[in-house]
């Protein structure tokens, strides 16, 4: 049986790192990166990036027509990933650049960590949200499976997104605040954090979607 | 369940060796770059900075093709470093599989190179590196000063002002190496890292100078940085990088283990 990803690309930073981590979790998966609308309908599944500036991808994005793409992929019921700004492009807005219209596939803004975050002693924390970071699974979910609650990801992003529903939750991270670091909805799974830079726990969870039916 | 400080081995690679010397036991062909990455990349690192020292134009390919193997190998954050000088530099870097890309002379050249590139790629990828001396005033005060050709040449730049404009311009991280401390194992210079890194907003990795563990410490409790590099007590098998944090987390710095 074919298991065919596709990694959409519209033109926004390196994919590169993401295609090699899956090909290295699971060998028998066909992995494109591509911005072409066919091959990304026709895929088993769909990872959907970002990096950069909110307003520069949603500008791609809508330039090459991957917000109804994204939607209609999300309501064919196969298995979606966003990752770090490709899971907040899927909210409502951002803060970020005086305000940016994003797909609203998720009801909920995207807002910035501030100027003035501190940590629990009182120290004042750096803005991006840069390392390595615990992240508590707030619900059990197939991509979570063999990775302990808890577990370390790589971060780094300035903004992080806020669900109106808060059971779409599923993972929480503290960082000066507690915000959503990942979500999870039908077949659709979304998190702030990389995983392809996250060594094992990152490679697990990129393993558990490889394998992942949606439900 | 916090952020966790990072430790990252540097990498010095001229023309696709690891040069300083390797001494790793396990390790068949010490000096291939992407045998030392997989090494650290075992043992724990957080992240991996990778300093291209190769002063031929030609070895620029050769570079391309490392770090290309080490992305496929490594799946932990790739900074690459050394002879950046344009948006084409960085753009082949990044489509390489680095995940970051170190500026270092050309930001001292230009300064709006920096904001060319942080809106062109994003600042999460920018990390300006910039090599201090400690040049006080007359009265006395601490006062740092960038110095460019491997901290042969000054410029008359205060350190800590660069610092703030780097960051002003898009800078997503400052890699601050003090030339007084480069290479003597007397550890970091504390007090231009604890300056620097109060000041800027970004994280700051401190560099320069370590020669043992409680030198990597002190750079996070007392230099207030987010992450501590080093090259020469990792590659010399001196310690591990496991080692390491154990040690630093032994004294209740917040580690990835």
């Amino acid at each position: 049986m074919s298991n065919t990803i596709a990694i959409c690309d519209y033109g926004m930073g390196n994919l590169h790192s993401v295609a090699s981590a899956l090909e290295h979790v699971d060998k028998s998966v066909i992995v494109q990166i591509t911005s072409d609308p066919d091959v990304i309908e026709k895929a088993d599944r769909i990872v959907f990036p970002g990096v950069g500036a909110v307003r520069d991808c949603m500008h791609e994005v809508s330039r090459l027509g991957f917000d109804g793409l994204v939607a209609r992929c999300i309501a064919s019921g196969k298995p979606v990933l966003g990752i770090c700004v490709g899971m907040q492009l899927l909210f409502s807005n951002s803060e970020e650049n005086g305000g940016t219209r994003c797909m609203d596939l998720i009801s909920g803004a995207v807002r910035y960590f501030g100027e003035d975050l501190l940590d629990e002693s009182g120290d004042k924390l750096k803005v991006p949200h840069m390392g390595w970071n615990n992240v508590t699974q707030a619900i059990n979910h197939p991509l979570w499976e063999n990775i302990a609650s808890g577990a370390q990801f790589y971060f780094v992003h300035s903004y992080f997104c806020e669900p109106a529903d808060t059971s779409l939750t599923a993972g929480v991270t503290e960082y000066g605040k507690k915000f959503t670091s990942a979500v999870a909805r039908n077949n659709l799974f979304a998190t702030q954090f990389h995983p392809e830079k996250s060594h094992d726990n990152g490679l697990q969870l990129l393993s558990n979607f490889c394998r992942w039916n949606g439900f | 369940m916090a952020l966790a400080k990072r430790i990252i081995p540097c990498l010095d690679v001229d023309n696709g060796r690891v040069v300083k010397g390797v001494k790793f036991v396990d390790i068949r062909d010490a000096g291939d770059p992407v045998e030392v990455a997989k090494r650290y990349n075992r043992e724990g690192a957080d992240e991996i900075t990778f300093l291209d020292i190769t002063a031929s134009h030609e070895g620029r390919d050769t570079t391309y093709a490392t770090v290309e193997k080490i992305a496929a190998e490594v799946f932990i954050p790739l900074t690459v470093g050394g002879g950046v000088r344009t948006v084409v530099d960085i753009r082949n870097l990044l489509n390489c599989g680095a995940d970051k890309v170190g500026i270092n002379s050309a930001a001292v050249q230009n300064p709006d190179f920096v904001k060319e590139a942080a809106d062109r790629f994003g600042s999460q990828c920018i990390v300006v590196a910039i090599d201090a001396k400690r040049v006080d005033d007359i009265d006395g005060r601490p006062r740092w000063e960038i110095f460019t050709h491997g901290g042969r040449k000054p410029t008359g730049i205060d350190a800590l002002e660069w610092s703030e404009r780097m960051v002003a311009n898009g800078a997503g991280e400052i890699l601050l190496t003090s030339m007084d401390r480069d290479g003597t194992k007397n550890g970091f210079d504390l007090e231009l890292t604890r300056n620097m890194s109060e000041r800027v907003s970004v994280p700051l990795i401190a560099s320069g100078g370590v020669g043992n563990l409680q030198h990597l410490a002190d750079g996070v409790t007392e230099g207030k940085a987010d992450a501590v590099l080093a090259a020469s007590i990792f590659h010399f098998g001196e310690y591990t990088i496991e080692e390491a944090k154990r040690f630093m987390a032994n004294q209740g710095i917040n580690m990835r283990i």
